[in-house]
């Protein structure tokens, strides 16, 4: 390996080699044992544990000079939050950004995968809140990790069971659990169930970092991933009854936006480079015109 | 019982000639303290052993290494699988054990709220270790929970309702259910009855031993209450200070006390 160049008086990436060969070992483990919270010595980093320090210190550590790194937010590259942590590596890496999936090598995320399929080659870094899918019932870390090692998955149908008691259908939407390989409990972090399906059988790498409850987990390419259900109540994802109002997608995660206090309103891409994307294609939306005003 | 069928009910004996659970000279200490010490006894399949003893004799030590939730400090427990060999319990790995108590096992605690999730309704309560062995069909699980609810007399209408919104009668009546509902072939009970009024007793142990004569269990439940033993058991343990004082058919004991101990407990009772 070569040595990285310094940057800004910070080393490469701003953690130190050593931290990033720990964060490294980490990674490893978790791409061998797909789904498996493997615990690591997670960093202080100079922004608060809610802007997603555990995918940073995931990205920080497997960043190298010639990636090119796209960060997103609910699907939006142009929130705060993505536009702090591309701020952060183009200042302490000097990595190149994209706003394009289809350029990227690293794309960080929070609460969504790209609605372009990834390709081989592409690592998907999601920064996440609470890696535990048990914690809802049961709090005791000795109890879970017990639970997870001797594959006690029930207190998952339980909570679905409840779901379906309470709402007639599953309710849950987002950080819907998955069986990773027949073997692992996993949580996606907080993306909506509709992406789940995405992250069955990826062609790129998924890396899940949650830096305030310090575990790192993973998906390595081609991973079975199945959402958990009931034969009666099998999984399903969103649907929305309309395509885009901007790029005219269907079958795409759909943001509601208020256009005007009279009760305007609008569905587009969550995802904006996707919408962009399909617009400079000239693919139109409904709405298209006007929205362009 | 005719003679025909006393000699059937040896054959069966015979045939299967171990007893479900075999106790074997099993201590516990804590630190100096005894808790339990030099135990012996077996249970056989459909029996109900009641163990018995003041405060602080060992009861609920004893019934705890036996249900493997603590360990001896001496001695063997070893119980008969459903493949039908004898294992010791202690030599079975974690996930075998809990296995175990999540199936052919149930563990009725006084405090209900040790024995059951407070936060989710009755009817996953009942579901739960239905949804651990794999049982993957709402309707399904909602139907024999609806149909557990009432065995033990609490309405279908109550089945999304949290035990939280209980009362002590029912949140134990619930927990019974919910260990019953894998059709277990042991059933631990420490002082199931312990924390209720009289007349919710009365009704519990009533529906205790209607559920057990019809599902042929074999229970070990700890009591300090011999007219609970008396209604309930086949079989009794006497304890005093962590030793076994009298062991015998429960009628027998109670008409007919042999260690001093044990005349004494039921002279007093009787005269209440
Ligand atoms: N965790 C513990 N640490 C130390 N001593 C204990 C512990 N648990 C029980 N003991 C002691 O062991 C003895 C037996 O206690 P145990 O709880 O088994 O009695 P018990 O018959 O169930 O009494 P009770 O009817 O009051 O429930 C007592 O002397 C008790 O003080
Ligand atoms: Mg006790």
């Amino acid at each position: 390996m070569t040595a990285h160049p310094q940057t800004s008086g910070y080393n490469f990436a701003y953690l130190d080699e050593q931290t990033k060969r720990m964060i490294r070992r980490a990674i490893l483990k978790a791409i061998a044992i797909p789904g498996y919270q493997v615990p690591f010595a997670s960093r202080e980093m100079p922004m608060p544990y809610g802007w997603g320090t555990g995918g940073v210190q995931v990205t920080a550590a497997i960043l190298g000079p010639r990636d090119v790194l796209k960060v997103i937010d609910q699907g939006a590259d142009d929130t705060t939050n993505a536009v702090s942590i591309r701020k952060f590596f183009e200042r302490v890496a000097g990595v190149e950004t994209t706003t394009r999936t289809a350029d990227a090598t690293i794309i960080q995320t929070r609460h969504r995968i790209p609605e372009a399929p990834l390709r081989e080659g592409q690592v998907l870094v999601y920064q996440v809140p609470i890696p535990e899918p048990l914690r809802f019932l049961e709090p005791r870390e000795t109890e879970t990790r017990k639970m997870h090692a001797l594959e006690e998955y029930g207190l998952m149908h339980v909570k679905l069971y409840e779901d379906i008691a309470r709402n007639g259908h599953i309710a849950t939407t987002y950080a819907y659990p998955v069986k990773i390989e027949g073997r692992y409990v996993m949580d996606p972090s907080p993306t909506p169930k509709f992406d789940n399906p995405k992250m069955h059988m990826s062609e790129a790498l998924q890396l899940f970092g949650a830096g305030r409850e310090k575990r790192i987990y993973a998906l390595p390419p081609y991973t079975d991933v199945v959402s958990l259900d009931f034969e009666d109540h099998p999984f399903e994802v969103q649907r929305f009854d309309r395509p885009c109002a901007l790029c005219g997608a269907e079958q795409v995660y759909l943001d509601e936006v208020v256009l005007d206090d009279r009760g305007g309103r609008m569905f587009v891409c969550s995802d904006t480079d996707h919408c962009e994307s399909r617009q400079a294609q000239g693919l139109r939306g409904e709405l298209s015109g006007e929205a362009a005003q | 019982m005719n003679a025909a069928a006393a000699q059937i009910e040896n054959l069966d004996r015979s045939s299967e000639a171990l007893p479900l659970l075999s106790v074997r000279s099993v201590s516990k200490a804590y630190g100096a303290r005894i808790g339990c010490t030099e135990v012996n006894f077996d249970i056989w399949p459909g029996e109900v052993l009641a163990i018995v003893g003041e405060s602080g004799s060992g009861k609920t030590t004893l019934l705890n290494c036996i249900s493997t939730r603590l360990e001896p400090t001496s001695g063997t427990i070893a119980y008969r699988m459903r493949d039908g060999e004898m294992r010791d319990l202690y030599q079975l790995g974690e996930a075998e054990r809990r296995f175990l108590l999540r199936t052919d096992w149930g563990f009725v605690h006084q405090n209900p709220a040790d024995g059951l999730r407070m936060t989710v309704s009755a009817g996953a309560n009942v579901g739960e270790r239905l949804m651990a062995v794999g049982h993957r069909h709402y309707g399904e699980l909602r139907a024999t929970a609806t149909d557990w609810l009432g065995r033990v007399e609490i309405g279908a209408d109550r089945i999304d309702d949290q035990p939280r919104a209980f009362s002590g009668g029912m949140r134990q009546r619930l927990q019974i259910a919910r260990n019953l509902v894998t059709a277990p072939r042991l059933v631990f009970m420490d002082e199931p009855t312990g924390g209720l009024d009289v007349s919710v007793q009365a009704r519990l142990l009533d529906l205790v031993r209607g559920l057990v004569n019809e599902l042929g269990l074999s229970v070990i439940i700890v009591t300090h209450d011999l007219a609970v033993a008396r209604l309930l058991s086949h079989r009794m343990l006497v304890m005093k200070d962590g030793r076994v004082v009298e062991h015998g058919l429960t009628d027998r004991l109670l008409d007919d006390p042999q260690a001093p101990y044990t005349q004494l407990l039921v002279s007093s009772i009787l005269q209440v």
